[in-house]
């Protein structure tokens, strides 16, 4: 799509403004950050920020009733979505960041504390390569090498077959994972430069 | 694999980026959203902006500032100075920060960094120490009261990080703006004590001090201030030299691989020869 109407849920945390930052450098005008049902229910995309700790953004999610407004659209009308980062970790069954707690369970896994060897720092950060298993439609743009910025501390589990992309940090890192019309990437491509950028304009271009 | 990171620190005093020599000492350099421009488009890792002066006038984060400031920031930008609230960080996230540095609270209300990482997870909370070097071990400098604390920089990196802290920013005050380095000692106790990144800070001059930084101690990434200001392309020139020895992330078309340095890392200029043959060759700029 050329010109979709794009809307960043807003849950109270996380980096709205830095995401439409780097989607409105892209040319993309029609683009708002809401929580507010009639502006989402008018989106062509989605995108699902993330800055923040898994029980307050699932907790936000739900007492703004943005779990059954985004339910409704993403798995009944099927309109696209990109989670980023913990936005991405919110689509798992669950998350044992600091106790069990419940997701939106559109992509089957387990969001998991990064238990490395000694000599890798937790949280992960920083610029890593991503090793593609599909393409289409998020990394089309993208060249082999590419390098994105993490920063994270749990990492999505889940089965080979929702994983788009991963990541090498001592243990094979969860980097993007797709089903159908629901895309989630662990890392920042809003902080990634140029290669983020060419990952939204995949995406966008993908709708 | 993760590369090590090349980081820009810019210190803001009333709005306006300075160069700091010694915490004493401040130059003007200019706005804070052209430093972070160029910095982007030199290809820079991570951006650190400390506002000074916020703590010092007691005032909350300038919030227009910083959404000026991050327009057109594409990577990571990290913001510190005048943050006692939760809410302070909210708005931050709102203007375009993605993560946040506590130096003063990191001191003298450490449950802010707790709170902190409840609501935005460990990765989103930076803890930056400033460190002064007393005899032949280190203590905690205060940079408003001017006094140092009874406590090692690794003392209290380990005491925050079990607090929530996700990253360390350990700053050298006796080497800023000195040129004369980073102080390895103190960046390798400090890399020690914890398991989360560290970052350290204060003391570099050119692509030599990131070498010696990254290959001696276990640092995730090396920031530097004053350098980067002053020299045209001075992150690409950098990170050309770095990357001989070190990985570490390229993202501009003039990576200057092919180009010569002196001893000091300064770029020569090419062979009269070489000049002569020269072609030029449009670049298309590249279309996302």
């Amino acid at each position: 799509m050329i010109n979709p109407k794009i809307v960043i849920v807003d849950y109270g945390v996380g980096n709205t403004h830095s995401v439409s930052n780097a989607i409105g450098s892209l040319g993309y005008k029609k683009l708002k950050i809401s929580d507010q049902e009639a502006v989402i229910k008018e989106a062509d995309a989605l995108i699902l920020p993330g800055v923040g700790a898994f029980e307050a953004c699932a907790g936000n999610l739900r007492e703004r009733h943005l779990d059954t407004i985004l339910g409704e659209l993403v798995l009944v009308k099927k309109k696209p979505i990109l989670g980023i980062c913990v936005g991405m970790q919110l689509l798992a069954t669950d998350s044992e960041e600091n106790g069990l707690h419940a997701g939106l369970n559109w992509i089957e896994g387990h969001v998991k504390k990064l238990q490395l060897p000694p000599e890798y720092a937790v949280p992960h950060v920083g610029w890593n390569n991503v090793k593609f298993n599909s393409r289409e439609p998020l990394f089309s743009r993208n060249s082999d090498d590419s390098n994105f910025y993490f920063d994270h501390s749990y990492y999505f589990s889940c089965d080979d077959k929702y994983v788009a992309a991963f990541s090498d940090y001592g243990i094979k890192v969860t980097a993007a994972v797709q089903r159908d019309n629901i895309y989630g990437v662990q890392f920042h491509p809003e902080k990634s430069q140029t290669s983020g950028l060419k990952l939204f304009r995949g995406f966008f271009n993908s709708i | 694999m993760l590369k090590k990171r090349v980081a820009a620190t810019l210190v803001v005093k009333d709005g306006i980026v300075v160069q700091s020599i010694g915490f004493r000492k401040y130059l003007p350099v200019g706005k804070p959203a052209i430093a972070i421009e160029f910095l982007n488009q030199w290809g820079i890792d991570e951006i650190i902006l400390l506002d000074i002066s916020a703590s010092l006038k007691n005032a909350e984060p300038d919030y227009n500032m910083i959404k000026k400031a991050s327009k057109k920031c594409y990577v990571p930008l990290t913001v510190g100075g005048g943050i006692t609230k939760v809410d302070h960080i909210k708005e931050l996230m709102h203007c375009g920060s993605d993560k946040i540095s506590l130096n003063q609270a990191a001191i003298h209300q450490p449950g802010l960094v707790t709170e902190a990482a409840l609501l935005f997870g460990d990765q989103c909370v930076v803890v930056s120490i400033d460190a002064v070097k007393m005899g032949n071990s280190y203590e905690v400098y205060d940079y408003l009261t001017k006094t140092t604390l009874k406590k090692k920089p690794a003392q209290l990196a380990k005491e925050l990080q079990s607090r929530g802290a996700g990253e360390i920013l350990i700053n050298s005050v006796d080497r800023d703006g000195s040129y004369l380095g980073y102080d390895i000692t103190l960046i390798n106790e400090v890399c020690e004590a914890v398991t989360v990144p560290v970052i350290c800070c204060g003391g570099a001059k050119n692509a030599a001090d990131f070498i010696r930084v990254f290959s001696e101690t276990t640092v995730s990434a090396a920031s530097a201030a004053n350098f980067f200001h002053f020299s045209e392309h001075s992150v690409n020139c950098t990170k050309a030299n770095i990357i001989k020895q070190v990985p570490v992330r390229l993202e501009t078309y003039a990576d200057y691989s092919g180009n010569p340095f002196d001893g000091s890392q300064r770029l020569l200029k090419k062979g009269d020869k070489e000049l002569e043959e020269m072609l030029f060759i449009r670049i298309e700029k590249e279309i996302i």
